[in-house]
């Protein structure tokens, strides 16, 4: 912990993950779609405020480029398209439909996490980031439990936010790999994610104008009317 | 020798005198918070000083076990008072007498013993809430056990003075992701284990519904005081693990003198204070869990403290 040049930085690094894995932790377990998508804005904060962290220390005006871009489209775009497109009768709703129940969830997710560190002890030995020990190991695990959140999750609007959070894990890994990360790479994904989010969210009104709900977890077979 | 000895007892003193204090403040300061006026804050030591004086009604068909149990609730906090640092900085006398776990049996055994006596009576709710709190009690074990685990391997000690000096030495020892994690986790464990709103509701009235407080139903006169002044004493032992051990090891006294260890008695105050106005916001913001959705409450505790425990290992 000492070792690191910047302690200060370090330490608030350290913490700002520790947040970010606990808000991913609510992405796949919270019961109200409404709190899924506030999780999720709050997980983009930190992403946003590690990068902010990140460029601070390493100097580096790209990762501040990419904090600022990432408020900008996460906390405030993507919000808005989805509360615009998706009817308020959605984010209503408090029971959502899940494969496993939460306690078993969370527990996979736990163990999904210790794969993460697990995946991440041989890479850390290669890469030479000194933010890299604490964001590559949670960026992974974000990455992991966005991909359950989509499986576990039977909703639209949270498997989307699963998405999401999976591409949060992504930036969280990159921004320590890559400290002089394209702009042109955040600038890419911050035009195409609100894309998806759109097609999605128009998606999920057509659903829900057609069949009264957006459980797709029902829509796997077909059926005869 | 006998300065730490004195300590010791005044920790005692500190913990009885002002534990229904710390109930009387929460109560008033949610009553405050629902904008309604509340009872006084002295109204749990008048409560207590109206039971001692009344008349004790004893079941005839209740054992040995009902008439022990308030004198066993009562001892165990104040035996665990021993051995947690209230006061001061330095252990004290006692302090080596049992580390963390013992202190976390101690307080099981006085849990233990209510629930035994609700059960002897055979009136319908106290066997009922003595199951119930049976079944929070072994799914917040697990929470208990990873994080006093984390605690000590982080500390490479299980005796609570020497786990407050490794979290603010240095400063950034704070801030470790494993640190917040473990104490997000323990809170939920103290919201659990002192029947606080998501989990049960310390001021409903109807029976059906109560976890915790129906446990004591049948008591009545000296035994009720008791069972009530040592569930204040539990929960202030509590808040006095999680602010001195966990979240703020400062304000504590640090030198022999005994002006000073008086002096961290009004700052010990202050503290917990501050906690319970961040106790009072998370009680009157949430409603209170269906008896099954407990499990997924303690579930994401206990799934908080193993994350703690996995960045903890991994040495981020």
């Amino acid at each position: 912990m000492n070792d690191s040049p910047f302690p200060v930085i370090f330490a608030l690094d350290a913490l700002t993950g520790a947040l970010f894995l606990l808000v991913g932790l609510g992405v796949v377990a919270t019961r109200q779609v409404l709190a899924s998508l506030q999780l999720f804005i709050a997980q983009s904060l930190l992403l946003s405020l590690s990068a902010a962290l990140l460029g601070i220390a390493l100097g580096s005006l790209h990762l501040i480029a990419v904090a600022a871009i990432t408020v900008a489209t996460k906390t405030v775009m993507i919000p808005w398209v989805l509360r615009r497109t998706v009817s308020a009768e959605v984010y209503r709703t408090r029971e959502i439909d899940r494969v496993l129940n939460i306690p078993s969830s969370l527990l996979i997710a736990a163990v999904l996490i210790v794969l993460a560190y697990w995946i991440a002890n041989p890479i850390l030995s290669a890469v030479d980031a000194p933010f890299a020990r604490i964001n590559l190991p949670l960026g992974l695990a974000a990455i992991f439990l966005g991909v359950f959140t989509v499986v576990v999750r039977r909703e639209a609007v949270p498997q989307l936010l699963g998405l999401l959070a999976l591409e949060n894990g992504v930036f969280f890994a990159g921004v320590a790999i890559v400290p002089d990360l394209p702009v042109i790479a955040e600038l890419a994904a911050a035009v195409d994610v609100p894309v998806v989010a759109l097609v999605v969210g128009l998606l999920t009104r057509r659903i829900y104008t057609q069949l009264g709900t957006t459980s797709v977890g029902q829509l796997a077979s077909l059926r005869e009317r | 020798m006998a300065d730490r000895i004195l300590y010791n007892i005044l920790q005692i003193f500190v913990v009885i005198g002002f534990a229904p204090l710390v109930e009387g403040v929460t109560s008033r300061l949610k009553e405050v918070v629902q904008s309604k006026r509340g009872p006084s804050v002295f109204q749990p030591y008048r409560d207590l000083w109206k039971l001692l004086h009344k008349d004790e009604i004893v079941s005839e068909e209740s054992s040995w076990i009902f008439r022990a149990a308030p004198y066993v609730a009562f001892a165990a906090p104040v035996f665990v008072a021993l051995l947690i640092p209230v006061l001061t900085r330095y252990p004290l006398f006692f302090a080596f007498m049992a580390d963390m776990l013992g202190a976390g049996f101690v307080l099981a055994l006085g849990g233990f013993f209510t629930a035994l006596a609700a059960v002897d009576t055979a009136n319908p709710y106290g066997p009922m809430g003595a199951s119930r709190t049976r079944m929070v009690g072994f799914l917040a074990e697990p929470v208990f056990i990873i994080v006093f685990l984390t605690v000590s391997f982080v500390a490479g000690s299980t005796i609570p003075y020497i786990v407050q000096v490794r979290w603010i030495t240095p400063i950034s020892n704070f801030f470790e992701p494993s640190h917040v994690l473990l104490m997000i986790a323990f809170l939920m464990l103290i919201l659990a284990e002192d029947g606080r709103i998501p989990v049960d509701s310390p001021s409903g009235m109807f029976e059906l519904a109560m976890i915790e407080r129906s446990k004591s139903l049948e008591y009545s006169g000296r035994g009720a005081a008791l069972v009530k002044w040592a569930s204040a004493m539990k929960f202030f032992v509590l808040i006095c693990v999680f602010l001195n051990v966990l979240v703020t090891p400062w304000g504590l006294a640090s030198g022999m003198g005994l002006a000073e260890v008086l002096l961290a008695i009004p700052l010990v105050l202050v503290k917990i204070f501050v906690f319970i106005l961040l106790l009072v916001c998370i009680e009157c913001s949430l409603a209170k869990l269906r008896l099954f959705r407990i499990t997924e409450f303690l579930g994401a505790a206990l799934v908080i403290s193993a994350v703690a425990m996995i960045t903890r290992l991994s040495e981020i």
